[in-house]
């Protein structure tokens, strides 16, 4: 495609839609290869591809409850991903947002359901959700010191933090928050009638909600004010960041205290507003699964958006396809490599071109 | 307490430790050489998986132990490939490639289970030990230590290969050059991408061993998501090792203590939940961490896709 025909084709177009459908386009592409090459897989497994994908849109995108699902579950995706957009625009990778989810997942769940008995539910869900960040900013504090003021790589700190703190959670379930009421190892729970309220009438959590302001807000604190900017200059140069005066080490510290108290808050969103209690050995990995996306998004709040809702309706969609077509639910995972891998390659591709473009 | 200790139980405690050493040391060598060469590879889990997949597969179906190490090592060799592919060849971001390749090496593995084993569940027949002569007639020590498998005796040997070939080859000091200094690498006329690619390769290979020790020598079958987070273990290990393979070897046997522990001392009757156990070597490396913590020297380039003439 040569310059003129862009133009002409985008013509009328503001600039920031432009990019906006530039962006979806890039992601269509590789959905449908996704799709393509995991549909083979499925032949392979003698399953129909078409039944199989008619399921995961049918429940993931068209039928109301599934759209529901779909949106119920994007709250504490997006949750994670502000936490990784803070962390990643600031050059700190912080690998531990699964333990940090988990940590303020299972505080909230011991904590919650006692509460709820004695106050009023509105102040059991915002102190909740208060106590769900600062469990999980505590939960990043021995990495961020470590790399504030030993210079140690956090990527080794937050994976080592992640194992332990896994393990940790489901001890605490099985240990000491376990439910005295039932022989199930897992916390008490949270009624239903007292959990976070549903939109419009709708099964949709307040959750999503939380997330959508939450991840708009962490763009918008990321882009527009003096103290984002601080941050990504220490993320693209720690050494000129020094130089200009701001104290690196403080600002790492409030990088790991926002970006894990945000992943135990995502913790809290997922139990306040759908779970209701946390069993053992439960860890839905979402972080882990998060942080692909997050890059792909080159850290935009609104790219994640778009990718959060992808990841989480063929997600939802896939789960019950699987379960009707009797294919292993891990069949899904090899859908999400594949849509990961494509996604990069497109990516990369497309900024091969901008940089030919500009030459 | 006194009972406890009896010759058998201190034989088999030390056999568990060696058992859960050997898979690490092999992930945390691998993932040393391509940490060494610049790539930060987060998708050894997935090169693990696919290397007890291929290696239990091959035994199986061969029937002989060692063409199933062979196996493992090329299942190990083709996550690794796509590695090299994706983020050395075109430079595609390394941590969402190997993120996605974990994840697809646990789909791929786990639908190729449920497909040919789930309803068999075929076991391995147990790999004849190889005593050394001598040091095997030691008590204790001996039936622990050195009547093992012959595959655990090559595990050990590569910790001095290594430190030989990283201090007095050229090979070594290109590796290095390749993660230090690409563009040093590059005008000495050596491709940067070449010695990527292979360093890659060279982690599948040993990953996938490892993946295969789990499931032909420490296991015996294959189950999916079986590596659980062995991998993940071996990259914290390149990582505190800063460049030395003895310090690999440190850890990995320390990792593998604890790993151990559990049975050990569930077989012996005190009753430690398995999450509290688990915890302990991450306890112990946060501790050491906090107080003789330093700056642990990665490559310069570490993770960084080298493109000629960019800076």
């Amino acid at each position: 495609m040569t310059t003129e025909t862009t133009n002409l084709t985008s013509g009328g177009l503001p600039p920031r839609l432009r990019a906006a459908l530039a962006t979806a386009g890039l992601s269509l592409g590789p959905m449908i290869g996704a799709f393509v090459l995991s549909g083979l897989v499925l032949l392979l497994m003698k399953v129909n591809p078409f039944d199989y994908y008619g399921y995961v849109f049918q429940r993931g995108l068209l039928s109301p409850s599934g759209v529901q699902a779909t949106l119920t579950r994007m709250g504490p995706l997006l949750l994670l991903a502000a936490s990784l957009i803070v962390a990643f625009r600031a050059g700190l990778w912080n690998l531990g947002g699964d333990a940090q989810f988990l940590m303020g997942a299972v505080f909230v769940a011991a904590w919650a359901p006692l509460m709820v008995q004695h106050l009023p539910v509105w102040l059991v869900l915002v102190l909740s959700m208060l106590v769900s960040v600062v469990i999980g900013a505590i939960w990043g504090l021995l990495p961020a010191i470590l790399r504030a003021y030993q210079g140690i790589n956090e990527i080794i700190t937050t994976l080592m933090m992640n194992f332990l703190g896994i393990s940790l959670s489901s001890a605490l379930v099985k240990l000491v928050f376990a439910d005295p009421d039932t022989t199930v190892p897992q916390t008490r729970t949270l009624p239903v009638g007292d959990r976070l309220p549903v939109l419009f009438g709708s099964n949709v959590s307040s959750g999503l909600v939380i997330g959508l302001v939450v991840i708009l807000a962490v763009h918008w604190m990321m882009t527009r004010t003096a103290f984002g900017l601080k941050l990504r200059v220490v993320g693209a140069n720690p050494e000129a960041a020094t130089h200009a005066g701001l104290s690196v080490p403080k600002l790492t510290l409030a990088v790991f205290a926002i970006s894990a108290g945000l992943g135990g808050l995502a913790g809290a969103v997922a139990i306040l507003g759908q779970y209701g209690n946390v069993r053992a050995d439960w860890n839905p990995a979402y972080a882990f699964t998060i942080v692909p996306l997050v890059f792909l998004a080159r850290f935009n709040g609104y790219a994640a958006i778009g990718y959060v809702f992808l990841f989480s309706a063929l997600g939802i969609g896939s789960e019950s396809a699987a379960r009707r077509l009797d294919v292993p639910n891990y069949f899904t995972l090899v859908t999400v490599a594949l849509l990961l891998v494509l996604l990069a390659v497109t990516e990369r591709w497309a900024a091969l071109r901008r940089a030919r473009k500009g030459v | 307490m006194s009972g406890l200790f009896t010759d058998a139980f201190i034989i088999a405690l030390l056999a568990g430790v060696v058992a859960a050493t050997v898979p690490l040391l092999l992930a945390g060598l691998g993932e040393q050489i391509s940490e060494k060469a610049g790539v930060l590879n987060i998708g050894i889990e997935g090169m693990m998986l696919m290397g007890a997949y291929g290696g239990f597969y091959v035994a199986w179906a061969s029937g002989n132990l060692w063409l199933g190490f062979l196996g493992g090592g090329i299942g190990g060799m083709v996550v690794g490939a796509l590695m090299a592919l994706f983020c050395v060849r075109m430079g595609l971001n390394q941590i969402v490639v190997g993120i996605a390749l974990t994840l697809g090496a646990e789909g791929v593995t786990a639908l190729l289970h449920y497909e040919q084993f789930s309803r068999l569940y075929p076991r391995l027949s147990v790999m004849a030990p190889l005593p050394i002569p001598g040091l095997s007639q030691i008590p204790i020590v001996g039936p622990a230590l050195f009547t093992r498998e012959p595959v655990v005796y090559l595990a050990f040997a590569l910790v001095p290969l290594f430190v030989w070939l990283f201090r007095r080859t050229q090979l070594g000091l290109m590796l290095q050059a390749a993660g230090d200094k690409p563009a040093a690498l590059d005008t000495a006329g050596v491709s940067v991408l070449k010695i990527r690619t292979i360093a890659v390769l060279a982690t599948g290979l040993l990953v996938g061993f490892g993946g295969a020790f789990l499931s032909i020598v420490a296991a015996g079958v294959f189950v999916p998501f079986m590596t659980h987070g062995n991998g993940f273990i071996g990259i914290v290990l390149a990582m505190l090792a800063r460049g030395r393979p003895t310090w690999v070897m440190g850890g990995a046997l320390v990792f593998g203590t604890c790993l151990s522990a559990t049975t050990a001392l569930q077989v012996a009757g005190v009753d430690v939940p398995t999450d509290i156990i688990q915890m302990l070597p991450f306890v112990a490396v946060m501790a050491v961490l906090l107080v003789a913590g330093r700056k642990a020297r990665l490559p310069a380039a570490l993770g960084a896709a080298y493109v000629r003439g960019e800076r």
